[in-house]
């Protein structure tokens, strides 16, 4: 269990985390999405004690990360598969981490077995690695103590769609047996196939939490049509909720609702239906719209 | 190890429960750090180089000092000057190497109280240095047997051992100087060139003011550090050499160390 309570960073006037409070649960898997430069790494960086945070806390089973006596075999964490020294080989990596965590040594060849890399590849200079054998590398690291929390920032950035299933399966049975998944993304789709409960952070702030069936549910109906000026019009007289796209809109109430304001305006529809899957995109890019940088290319 | 299934105070759910870990123990953070100082290529070479360098020396020793100089004081001051520029870079690669390979991110979160690390490095430090000058002066005696077999004169052991634990003391004092820099600065270059400045550069010019200025020749002594480490090379120390050097090194040493520490225990691990 990770619980985050007002925690906020600022750096000058600037604050990189402002005001963030959620909980990961056991057997749940936590993705934490936004934008690039959200404050998804300096929240979770604040967590692991490698950043000071300017108020608030963050507890990791109850307990602030530097009063846990040996980490390791608590809380598992991947921050930057590629800070680690381009001269070691990936077994050396893992065993310096066996050695400090207190574990047997025949626990680096169960846990690169478990992630999939070859003794050959063990045994290469880390500065040899593909992004996504560095990744192997650093979830590997994270496993080694057993752990029954884990922290991972962009663990499927450089993982091919095999590798993404791989590790969607792994979290999963990690989870199911009780464990704490907390993962980060900039990428909806990513974390849409894994995550359980989502996190949604913009411009340092948390824009939206819950379950993502909830999400999903809140994200409303869309509707398409040629004439999105008529029914804009209609559902602004209607007083419902809404955001308009290119040749669409996306509404605030049920399908229904929509179809009967459609239908009394006149207004010819092509789709109509409950915001999921895409919807999800949509909610993602439109509550972050403000900001990210690129804006929403409408 | 064993595992027992608990009920969690999350109600509903169970997880696995390990009984709560031992604090990790300073024997095995020193262990750890020793072994990262040898486990890549450079930290090997780095490593191997004290006793290359200790060879290259004496053996130069053999092939270019005159005969009649062969003794084992020529041997010790060989093998001395390399030692004492190679051992304070080690000593701030140690430390640096957490940065400028951004390492720490892992050593960090494994171990969060960043002082506990940062004093097994200390101890792996001085532990290098002291087993170093052992494998210096032994590599110096089998050359001053050697040489003086090869030249068929008389071998002459005229370096007592006050005198080899005040060079090593030297030397320590100059590893500390490298990790004082590798905390403070926290890159490997700046270190490094930071070290140089201090060790090689401000020396002469130290001098050129003392010669100049009496005020500074007589107070010199006590403010200038290379001057006072100077008499640990001399091999003769007084109470007040002792204190001299004490001083010298709370003020350049042990005050920046400490302005170090406290940035390395406060700073952000990028």
């Amino acid at each position: 269990m990770i619980t985050v309570e007002s925690l906020s960073k600022k750096y000058g006037g600037f604050a990189a985390v402002d005001n963030v409070s959620f909980t990961a649960r056991p057997g749940r898997v936590t993705g934490f999405l936004g934008p690039n430069g959200a404050g998804k790494t300096t929240t979770m960086r604040i967590m692991v004690g490698l950043t000071p945070a300017t108020s608030g806390s963050a507890t990791v089973s109850g307990r602030r990360f530097a009063d846990l006596p040996n980490p390791g075999l608590e809380v598992g964490v991947l921050l930057d598969a590629s800070a680690q020294h381009a001269g070691r080989t990936g077994r050396e990596i893992l065993t310096v981490a066996q050695r400090t965590m207190g574990l047997p040594a025949a626990r680096v060849d169960e846990i690169l077995d478990l992630v999939s890399l070859t003794p050959t590849e063990a045994g290469r200079r880390v500065r040899n690695y593909s992004l996504g054998m560095r990744q192997r590398l650093g979830i590997a690291a994270a496993l080694l103590g057993e752990p029954e929390v884990l922290i991972l920032d962009e663990p499927a950035n450089g993982l091919d769609p095999a590798g993404i299933r791989w590790m969607r399966d792994l979290l999963r049975g990690y989870a199911d047996r009780g464990g704490t998944v907390l993962l980060s993304s900039h990428l909806l789709h990513e974390i849409e196939v894994i995550a359980d409960d989502l996190v949604v952070i913009g411009n340092g702030r948390i824009v939206a939490q819950g379950t993502k069936a909830e999400l999903l549910a809140s994200a409303g109906t869309l509707v398409r049509t040629p004439d999105v000026p008529t029914l804009a019009q209609a559902l602004t007289g209607a007083g419902v909720e809404f955001s308009t796209m290119t040749d669409a809109l996306r509404v605030d109430a049920d399908p229904d609702v929509v179809g009967r304001v459609a239908l009394g305006a006149g207004v010819a529809l092509t789709e109509l239906r409950a915001a999921e899957g895409a919807g999800l995109e949509e909610m993602f890019l439109e509550l972050t719209a403000d900001t990210q940088r690129e804006g929403v290319a409408a | 190890m064993s595992t027992t299934t608990v009920d969690t105070v999350d109600p509903g759910l169970t997880t696995r429960t390990k009984p709560t870990p031992a604090r990790i123990p300073m024997s095995r953070l020193i262990s750890v750090e020793l072994r990262k100082s040898f486990d890549t290529r450079s930290g090997f070479w780095l490593m191997a180089s004290i006793g290359i360098l200790a060879l290259v020396a004496t053996g130069a020793t053999i092939l270019f000092a005159p005969s009649d100089e062969l003794d084992y004081e020529s041997f010790a001051a060989a093998i001395g000057f390399p030692m004492a520029v190679v051992l304070p870079i080690i000593a701030a690669l140690l430390v640096t190497g957490e940065w400028s390979q951004r390492t720490g991110l892992t050593t960090f979160t494994l171990v969060p109280h960043r002082s506990r690390v940062i004093t097994a490095k200390l101890a792996v430090t001085i532990g290098i240095g002291v087993v170093s000058m052992v494998v210096a002066v032994v590599i110096g005696a089998l050359g001053n047997v050697l040489g003086t077999a090869i030249t068929g004169t008389d071998t002459v052991w005229n370096v007592s051992a006050a005198e080899l634990f005040y060079i090593i003391v030297a030397n320590v004092l100059g590893m500390l100087v490298g990790f004082m820099f590798g905390v403070l600065l926290r890159n490997s270059a700046a270190a490094i060139v930071g070290y140089f400045v201090y060790s090689f550069a401000l020396p002469p010019l130290t001098f050129l003011l003392a010669e100049s200025q009496q005020w500074f020749k007589d107070l010199q002594p006590w403010v200038d550090f290379n001057y006072a480490q100077g008499y640990l090379f001399d091999g003769v120390m007084t109470g007040t050499y002792w204190a001299q050097v004490a001083v010298t090194s709370l003020v350049w040493l042990v005050i920046p160390l400490a302005v170090g520490l406290r940035l390395v225990l406060r700073s952000e691990v990028k």
